[in-house]
């Protein structure tokens, strides 16, 4: 497996490795020094719980400038430091991942969320950060649901009215897309008109595996009720935030140019071919301030080649099948239950 | 600056994205929202996402047609 961002991510590596103590001792210890590095899969990983059990920062303490934090719902929650340019580096990845599926246009953005989310500056959750991470690209900005995350119908008309013939960014968590907005649009049996609107959703199917909701049954029901047909699914963690993995107008979710994947099996953690299943691992090349350009996650699915897609981007494709069974709870979205 | 609620004599090149509490990237929002109303301007994604400081703000401002 040839990695396009290989090079990028042994400097990296070389980088965390004289610049962190901790990650150095890790790799020394798991890794024979100059063993080569030829793939991927040769590239000392970190589990993503690492970064609940250790404080990994390769900057010095004044140069952090915020501490990016998963919500665990039990146990610890994972501590990533940011310093200055690798949060620059994630807004401008972000926004170039984010124009190449929507266009570099700032619309107007619907927020499947309440603004209590987002108001608590200090609890900075992976919610909080992505609300406001893709809030970069919007030119203003609607709360669909109040504080008790039910849904404001007029609110949200009067946004579309003050907006109209624009085109809408619709933005949410995918529970709180289903549950709260579509869910409260079929039990009130209204509809809205955003024909001229995407919308674009992550954090995970976690929450909805018990109504086991399909991504085509989770945009028809879009469709039907706001008709709204250009509907993207994204991948990404508060451990790797800016390399998204989007998914294209053909349904497969794609490595960005900054980034990559490779699944690796659940027991041996030996890495598997494209097609079989096991842990995911994720890649990604702007992570300087912590060592969090190779981490092995708790999901499980496949990787597939990018030319297996129709749509001809040239990203891997990861399919994301669910969380490993023995995995905590973590709930990166769980604030509403 | 009244969306910060600072004082003209802290508008240097030391004020930037995070460097004082109100500049966050909800601060970030506020701002890119009223220099468009003030300017009638519409800055571009790449633009917002560079404005990470007064004078690179000023540089910017400068490529909408804004003289100072």
């Amino acid at each position: 497996m040839t990695s396009p961002i290989l090079n990028d991510l042994i400097a990296l590596t070389e980088h965390h490795r004289a610049a962190c103590k901790r990650y150095a001792h890790y790799c020394d210890t798991l890794y024979q020094k100059d063993s080569p590095l030829g793939s991927l899969a040769d590239l000392p990983f970190l589990p993503v719980r690492a970064f609940k059990d250790f404080d990994l920062c390769s900057v010095a303490e004044e140069d952090v400038f915020k501490v990016m934090m998963s919500s665990g719902t039990f146990g610890a929650r994972s501590r990533i430091y940011i310093d200055r340019e690798t949060a620059q580096l994630q807004t401008r990845t972000l926004t170039a991942i984010f124009g190449e599926a929507f266009g570099k246009t700032r619309s107007p953005m619907l927020v499947i969320d309440s603004e209590s989310t987002v108001r608590d500056r200090n609890r900075f959750s992976a919610r909080t950060a992505a609300v406001n991470g893709f809030s970069m690209m919007a030119s203003d900005r609607c709360f669909a649901l109040d504080n008790d995350m039910s849904l404001n119908i007029p609110r949200v008309a009067e946004f579309l009215q003050e907006h109209n013939g624009k085109r809408i960014f619709i933005f949410g968590f995918t529970f709180l897309v289903w549950q709260a907005f579509c869910g409260a649009l079929r039990a009130k049996n209204q509809k809205l008109a955003l024909k001229n609107a995407f919308l674009l959703h992550g954090g995970g199917w976690k929450k909805l595996e018990s109504e086991k909701v399909s991504n085509p049954q989770f945009k028809a029901v879009m469709a039907d009720r706001t008709g709204c047909v250009d509907v993207r699914n994204y991948y990404g963690m508060v451990e790797q935030a800016g390399t998204i993995f989007m998914e294209c107008p053909q349904g497969s979710l794609h490595a960005s140019a900054w980034s990559d994947a490779l699944v690796r099996d659940i027991h041996t953690h030996k890495a598997l071919p494209y097609g079989k299943v096991g842990l995911i691992e994720v890649f990604s090349t702007i992570q300087k301030s912590y060592p969090g350009h190779a981490l092995l996650t708790e999901d499980i699915g496949l990787t597939r080649r990018a030319f297996d897609c129709p749509c001809g981007h040239p990203g891997t494709i990861v399919e994301v099948h669910g969380r490993l069974p023995a995995a905590e709870v973590r709930g990166c979205s769980d604030a509403y239950n | 600056m009244t969306i910060f609620e600072i004082d003209a004599g802290q508008l240097t090149d030391g004020l930037q994205y995070q460097s004082i509490k109100a500049w966050d990237s909800v601060g970030h929002m506020a701002l890119m929202a009223e220099l468009e109303s003030l300017f009638d301007i519409m800055l571009e994604m790449d633009d917002v996402v560079d404005f990470g400081s007064y004078n690179t703000g000023i540089k910017t401002l400068e490529k909408y047609g804004i003289e100072f």
